[in-house]
């Protein structure tokens, strides 16, 4: 069976001068189901059975709880504007084949233009398409709102590959975090598409009472159809928001009115287990654990940003609680944690082996210095709502000089030892 | 004071858990709790403080009254390291062992039994000029195919240093000169005799001769090739005064043949060479023990007289010269060091006992595409094929002369390396692997807990030569510090090479490596790059600068 496949993959393969577009797609794919047969030439004779492949495709496994958990949640962040299924497991096809239609569509725009851009710059440069949007094309759907317009998110994701990636070189080159630089660009050239309460929750037009949800054929014809056949319930065209629904995320409720404020609307083991509006995959703390633990158990992300991150944010959550000037600086230190995205970032974002600090003593500093300064950001800062994204961003730019720093120091050691040697 | 902070680390961790503790316990509010904070931080500091005077002021006093030895923790408080090391074996009768975290011991199937057989198979021999760094591509030969040799008869020299003589390994008949690349000498051939004859040479007593002599009689003996000379790890220059001299006495490279049965009985010739290479360098002559196993290395390495000693332990490349000498005292720049194998230590040893140039190597034959891997006596420059002659198994195999991370690939008609003690058979990887990335069929060798390897940390591999990926661009990062027991960036220093930053190269320590400590960087990299070319790109590039 294997071999036939291969003939029949080595029959196929385009004629790389007449078709130099199709013989990079077709081996981007092959390369995909084949290990090839390369041989080591000079050097070492045996080569660990690590590539960059199995690399990023261990952090798109780490990722996969957050997309299953975000999925459910679409659906049931859904549900509780409308007060149907308010409970968490009722009408669990019906969330779960909501977040599943809302999601679908990011994941497969992401990846037509992220990859379609990334294959024709391999193309343009005559080498294999690298695998650098294997995980840039993960994270991005997390990160995005689950209502974001998709040609908002096209926009987005062609700015951060060509921008952000290509620009500098292709895969490994890139001075900042792909996936983030998408994000970002949403957040600064589309404001008012994206802040703001309602865009947290999928499928309503207005947050007032009585405004009803937005269904396309997909839902009423198609699943509900389905459903009937197993006599499940089904997606109600006559919901409508219900009365006293906010929306709103526990950022806001923070910045506003403090713990207190976040509590009163929401209960501190909805925080945990991540029942609340916001990014479709950072909301569920117990998936980005397990990925994180994933991540730092399989020596893929580097534990050393992860916890010099936390440091940092806790050190300038104790600072804050100890300066205690705003509602929001009142927040327990810990609780911080909780609330926002900063595990996500933490996990998927800063330890971007690329962007981040290439020592391990930067990478202490690296992750330090994300901690706080992200804190900052989010609790001193009323026009950013999270800081997490603006913080790593600023640090992808200062990475570079912590290594300066790092390695000029290391220099600095070994022409000292000679200066005395000398002597 | 780097160590002083390493030592009074366990105090400050237990003080600072104790803080966290009691803060868990305080229900009250965070403002109170965070004065409580402050204060604990400022008893911590104050003991911290109080600690580094009382540890200072007892490592001056311990260095004014010469009890300090280089390592030893004289401090209050037991260091992070010395609570969780293990206890040095007896043998190294608490001698100081440097312990090396950094690295990776690859196993793989097909380790030589411990057997010495006459390769009575191998008929040619071959000196390559090649092997030698620092010479022309182009020697003088001076021997024409047809004529007869003896053992140490001269084969060839280098234009620019005449005097220092490339010599047979074995008696017989020249049969070939043949050219390489640009009409470079690639091998000059000998047939060997049956029983070897030598050329007798008058050697000097050491007791009384001077450096010049002897240096002298080793450029004349044949024997000069011998030393390399590091930075660049080229041939040793005659008109320099090495500041060192180190010999690793064992080998951690995978397969690699195991030195302490290498020189049983041969205690005399090692002390012998041993006692030469002290007239050689102002210094003094470093051998690095090897402290892993529980038994203690050969007799011969740890009586060795008139030398200083050095126990390491950890995993490869604990054995190799360049890392121990970067524990030992590192090379700085305008500072030249030589090295040596142990059994080029016994030739040298064999000169002043036997009075002729003796070339005899045992050589380890392994890899898991032989039948019989196991040890047999040869002279240096044996040909490869006959080495492994009726003892491969079928398939597309490849020799390698060295070890499988830095040795060299050879065809059955070329020769083993001049410094080689080692010949790897392994298979070609020369397959397509379905989804070899994601779901691998066989287990491989690999650093990366992706992979169940170190649940069977004893587990032997049957590794084939398949780069298992493509090459790209760097990626990751800390990846290679994690096999490089070095205070070296390597992947800056690769990086200065690339962009051809000579003297970010110097600084960053381009003059403490050679290509075979980079090797373990190369083998582990996710991104497939050539290292240890990078590197001999960058080592080329300095020595034309110097």
């Amino acid at each position: 069976m294997k071999k036939e496949l291969l003939q029949f993959l080595k029959r196929i393969e385009p004629d790389k001068k007449k078709s130099p577009f199709l013989h990079t797609l077709y081996d981007g794919f092959f390369t995909f189901a084949f290990t090839p047969d390369h041989v080591t030439k000079g050097g070492v004779h045996i080569r660990d059975g690590m590539d960059l492949k199995r690399l990023m495709v261990h952090v798109v496994l780490a990722m996969q709880l957050c997309y299953i958990f975000g999925m459910y949640n679409i659906g049931h962040q859904h549900f509780n504007a409308i007060g149907e299924h308010t409970s968490l497991f009722s009408g669990f096809h019906l969330k779960l084949f909501y977040g599943l239609i809302q999601i679908l569509p990011i994941v497969i725009v992401t990846h037509v233009v992220g990859l379609g851009i990334e294959f024709y710059y391999a193309m343009r440069k005559g080498h294999g398409i690298e695998e650098g949007f294997l995980v840039t094309g993960a994270l991005i759907p997390l990160i995005m709102p689950p209502d974001i317009p998709l040609w908002i998110l096209a926009m987005s994701v062609a700015f951060a590959v060509i921008i952000g990636k290509e620009a500098f070189g292709g895969t490994g080159m890139n001075i900042l975090n792909i996936a983030l630089l998408s994000r970002v660009f949403v957040f600064f050239a589309y404001p008012t598409t994206i802040s703001g309460d309602y865009v947290w929750v999928s499928g309503l037009s207005d947050f007032k009472a009585g405004s009803p949800v937005d269904y396309g054929w997909w839902h009423t014809s198609f699943s509900n159809t389905i459903f009937e056949w197993f006599g499940w319930t089904t997606f109600d065209v006559k919901s409508a928001v219900v009365d006293g629904f906010t929306g709103a995320t526990p950022l806001t409720l923070g910045y506003n009115g403090g713990w207190q404020g976040i509590t009163n609307v929401y209960e501190p083991s909805q925080l945990f287990w991540g029942l609340i509006p916001g990014s479709v995959g950072e909301t569920c703390k117990p998936a980005i654990i397990a990925g994180a633990l994933f991540l730092i158990f399989t020596g893929v992300a580097s534990w050393r940003i992860m916890v010099s991150m936390v440091l940092g944010a806790a050190v300038m959550g104790m600072i804050f609680n100890a300066w205690d000037a705003t509602a929001f600086m009142d927040v327990p230190w810990h609780q911080h944690f909780m609330i926002g995205s900063f595990l996500f970032a933490m996990a998927f974002m800063a330890t971007d082996p690329v962007t981040a600090s290439s020592t391990n003593r930067g990478k202490w500093i690296y992750g330090f210095l994300i901690g706080a300064i992200g804190l900052i950001i989010r609790v001193m800062n009323p026009a950013y709502p999270e800081g997490w994204m603006l913080a790593i961003l600023f640090m992808n730019v200062f990475a570079p000089t912590i290594d300066h720093f790092v390695v000029e120091g290391n220099i600095a050691r070994r022409l000292k030892r000679a200066k005395k040697a000398t002597a | 004071m780097r160590s002083g902070i390493v030592r009074t680390f366990p105090l400050f961790f237990l003080v600072l858990a104790s803080n966290e503790v009691s803060a868990q316990s305080a229900s009250g509010g965070s403002s109170s709790y965070f004065i409580y904070a402050l204060i604990a931080l400022a008893i911590v500091i104050f003991l911290y403080i109080v600690i580094q005077v009382a540890d200072n002021l007892l490592a001056i006093e311990a260095r004014s009254s010469n009890a300090d030895k280089r390592g030893v923790n004289l401090g209050l408080f037991p260091g992070v390291k010395d609570i969780f090391a293990g206890k040095a074996p007896s043998y190294t009768r608490d001698a100081h062992v440097t312990v090396l975290h950094q690295g990776h011991n690859i196993l793989l199937e097909g380790e030589a039994a411990h057997k010495l057989e006459a390769a009575t198979g191998v008929t040619t021999y071959a000196v390559q000029p090649m092997n030698f760094r620092g010479i022309l591509p182009i020697p003088k030969v001076v021997v024409e195919p047809g004529q007869e040799v003896k053992a140490g008869d001269e084969l060839f020299h280098d234009k620019t240093k005449p005097e220092i003589k490339f010599v047979s390994p074995v008696s017989g008949e020249v049969v070939a000169i043949n050219r390489g690349e640009k009409r470079a000498i690639a091998e000059v051939v000998i047939l060997a005799d049956k029983t070897i004859s030598y050329r007798s040479l008058n050697a000097p007593d050491l007791q009384s001769c001077t450096r010049e002599t002897l240096v002298n009689f080793l450029m004349e003996s044949g024997a000069w090739p011998m030393l390399r000379q590091r930075p660049f790890d080229v041939l040793a220059e005659p008109g320099v005064v090495p500041r060192d001299i180190f010999i690793s006495t064992f080998d951690t490279a995978p397969l690699a043949p195991d030195l302490n049965f290498v020189v049983e009985g041969k205690g005399a010739l090692f002390q012998k060479g041993l006692d030469a290479l002290a007239k050689l360098t102002s210094g003094a002559v470093h051998l690095g023990l090897d402290a892993r196993s529980a038994k203690a290395p050969s007799a011969v390495f740890t009586e060795a007289a008139g030398v200083q000693k050095h126990w390491f332990s950890g995993k490869h490349p604990a054995g190799n010269v360049g890392v121990q000498i970067h524990h030992i005292n590192p090379i700085n720049a305008n500072e030249k060091v030589w090295t040596l194998n142990v059994q080029d230590v016994i030739s040298i040893g064999a000169l002043f006992v036997e009075g002729h140039y003796n070339a005899a190597r045992v050589v380890a034959l392994t890899g898991a595409e032989l039948q019989a891997p196991k040890y047999v006596q040869t002279y240096a420059g044996a040909n490869m094929g006959e080495l492994v002659a009726g003892n491969v198994k079928d398939g597309n195999i490849r020799l390698v002369s060295g070890d499988v991370l830095s040795g060299s690939k050879k065809s059955p008609q070329e020769f083993l390396n001049f410094s080689d003690d080692q010949v790897t058979a392994i298979g070609e990887g020369d397959y397509f692997e379905m989804f070899g990335w994601l779901l691998p069929l066989s287990l491989r060798p690999s650093v990366s807990k992706t992979f169940p390897n170190f649940l069977f940390p004893s587990y032997k591999f049957h590794a084939d030569t398949n780069t298992h990926g493509e090459k790209r661009a760097f990626v990751v990062t800390g990846q290679y510090e994690e096999v490089l027991p070095m205070d070296i960036y390597p992947q800056h220093l690769f990086k200065a090479i690339l962009v051809n930053d000579i003297e970010r190269m110097e600084g960053l320590g381009i003059f403490e490596v050679i290509e075979e400590d980079v090797a373990l960087c190369e083998f582990v990299c996710t991104s497939k790059q050539p290292l240890q070319e990078i590197l001999r790109d960058g080592l080329d590039t300095m020595r034309e600068e110097a």
